[in-house]
């Protein structure tokens, strides 16, 4: 186990702290978080604001299945979810919210999506954890954890609100030898 | 679920999971059309070849706009102006199809079952845009994605579909879009104008026939009017336009027997005045012009569903 209820909660009540300290304009704040769990996880930091800082910051989340690069290589479709952004990003910091930071190929399409709704004057990101391997040139403005991992390791995060438990897991695969 | 199909020819054999999941991704797509950059990467590199060998504007238009708003190339093969008026059989251009190498071929044809014959002979998945009597899938799926968001859960909701049944693609498109996500149906028109078997009390599972208009919309949850044809009076299956609005048309004295604020729809192109009111047709309880716009989204649902089928990958 990398980490526990009391250190998820822990992770998200600081980078709740850390985003507000960032970027003092809270009017010109958005939270967004990527499904599926970037959304929980991101619902989680817009109360842990209103609840510091007693302010209301607009909420979305991103489906970004449309926006993958391996869309041609998977050999099926995978299932489309709505994307719910109802409010205008244009001139807002936008805050994309994912749960495991990985190769960054997701973050890359959450981008491309994120600006399909307009201009914000800047994206930043947070995770619960970063796992390394990255493939592509992007960084973290918030961890919650950082977990030097295998490639062929498996990071799964569980939270109540989808998973009925806080927890984050590493699983060890033993690399089998072609 | 994994969506398995290569091609969407008609939905008769679809499972209420497979709608479900087409319906599904319906609603991302709307979403995606509210946006205000109006297009997805999906299909990039991709080509979609409408081929509408009889007349069609509205159908074309949306698939066109679905594949534009997914980022595909399109190209357009009419019947008039191309080859196939000069006397090419369907199957020389079914060739040339592949042979131009396109992903998807959407297809419109006047005779049933064309899009079989073209599906067995290219690579290409291919989408049924409406072939003669037989069916027209999107219309079927639209207007279940639209009764779906006036009138949530289809279990237990009972729709009126009314007028020429007999010719009409988009109503056995509808029955077998609708009836498995639990819905039942009340077929309404002139006994001329429905399958013989149909009025004899052999409807298919879910539906039944009801000659008389006023009695089917009693207490209906809402009322589907099909587009009437004008020579179906030449053919003499009518005494005439005016007795048919008379008997069969969808007024607002007759909406009123439905239930409250129940949604009134038509596949388009209107005849107002014919099979339905202009004052229905326009009014608070019409939902025309939200099928249009739902029709592209589900145009886009089903080519993302497509292009990710193993067929279009080098197999």
């Amino acid at each position: 186990m990398l980490l526990g209820a009391d250190d998820v909660r822990r992770a998200i009540s600081r980078i709740a702290h850390e985003i507000v300290e960032r970027d003092r304009d809270l009017s010109k704040l958005a939270i967004v978080g990527i499904r599926s769990r970037g959304d929980v996880l991101a619902q989680r930091l817009r109360d842990a604001i209103r609840s510091n800082d007693n302010a209301s910051v607009p909420l979305g989340s991103l489906d970004i299945t449309l926006y993958r690069d391996d869309l041609t290589q998977i050999g099926y479709a995978p299932i489309v979810r709505e994307s719910a952004l109802d409010f205008s990003v244009d001139d807002k910091v936008v805050v994309l919210v994912d749960d495991v930071l990985f190769t960054g190929r997701t973050i890359r399409a959450a981008m491309d999506a994120l600006v399909d709704y307009g201009r914000p004057r800047a994206i930043r990101l947070a995770v619960l954890v970063d796992r390394g391997h990255r493939e592509l040139p992007i960084r973290a403005d918030f961890v919650g954890k950082n977990v030097p991992t295998k490639a062929s390791d498996d990071v799964r995060v569980h939270l109540t609100e989808v998973d009925g438990r806080d927890e984050v897991e590493l699983i060890v695969r033993e690399r089998v030898n072609a | 679920m994994r969506w398995s199909r290569r091609h969407v020819l008609d939905t008769d054999d679809w499972s209420a999971e497979e709608i479900e999941a087409v319906l599904d991704t319906t609603g991302a797509m709307v979403e995606v059309l509210s946006r205000p950059v109006r297009r997805a990467p999906p299909l990039r590199g991709r080509t979609v070849v409408l081929f509408f060998a009889e007349a069609s504007t509205r159908t074309r238009v949306s698939f066109e706009l679905a594949a534009r708003t997914l980022s595909a190339d399109v190209v357009n093969i009419s019947a008039s102006g191309s080859s196939v008026e000069k006397g090419e059989s369907l199957y020389d251009t079914v060739r040339t199809l592949q042979a131009l190498g396109g992903d998807v071929v959407v297809m419109r044809h006047s005779s049933s079952g064309a899009p079989y014959f073209v599906s067995e002979r290219t690579d290409a998945a291919v989408i049924n845009a409406g072939d003669g009597w037989h069916a027209h899938p999107t219309q079927g799926l639209l207007d279940a994605y639209t009764l779906r968001g006036a009138l949530g859960d289809l279990a237990t909701k009972r729709i009126v579909i009314v007028g020429d049944v007999v010719h009409s693609r988009v109503a056995r498109s509808d029955i077998n879009t609708l009836v498995p996500l639990g819905a039942t149906i009340t077929l309404s028109g002139p006994p001329t104008l429905m399958p013989s078997a149909w009025r004899c009390g052999q409807s298919p599972a879910g539906t039944t026939y009801e000659p008389d208009l006023d009695r089917a919309l009693d207490g209906a949850d809402a009322v589907i009017a099909l587009r009437l044809q004008k020579e179906r009076q030449e053919g003499g299956l009518l005494p005439s336009l005016r007795e048919y609005a008379r008997v069969w048309g969808v007024t607002e004295a007759r909406v009123a027997r439905m239930r409250p604020g129940a949604p009134v729809m038509h596949p388009g192109p209107m005849n107002e005045g014919v099979e339905i009111d202009a004052a229905v047709a326009h009014g608070a309880r019409s939902l025309v012009e939200r099928q249009v716009t739902n029709g592209v989204a589900v145009r886009m649902a089903l080519l993302y569903l497509l292009v990710g089928t193993p067929s279009l990958e080098a197999s």
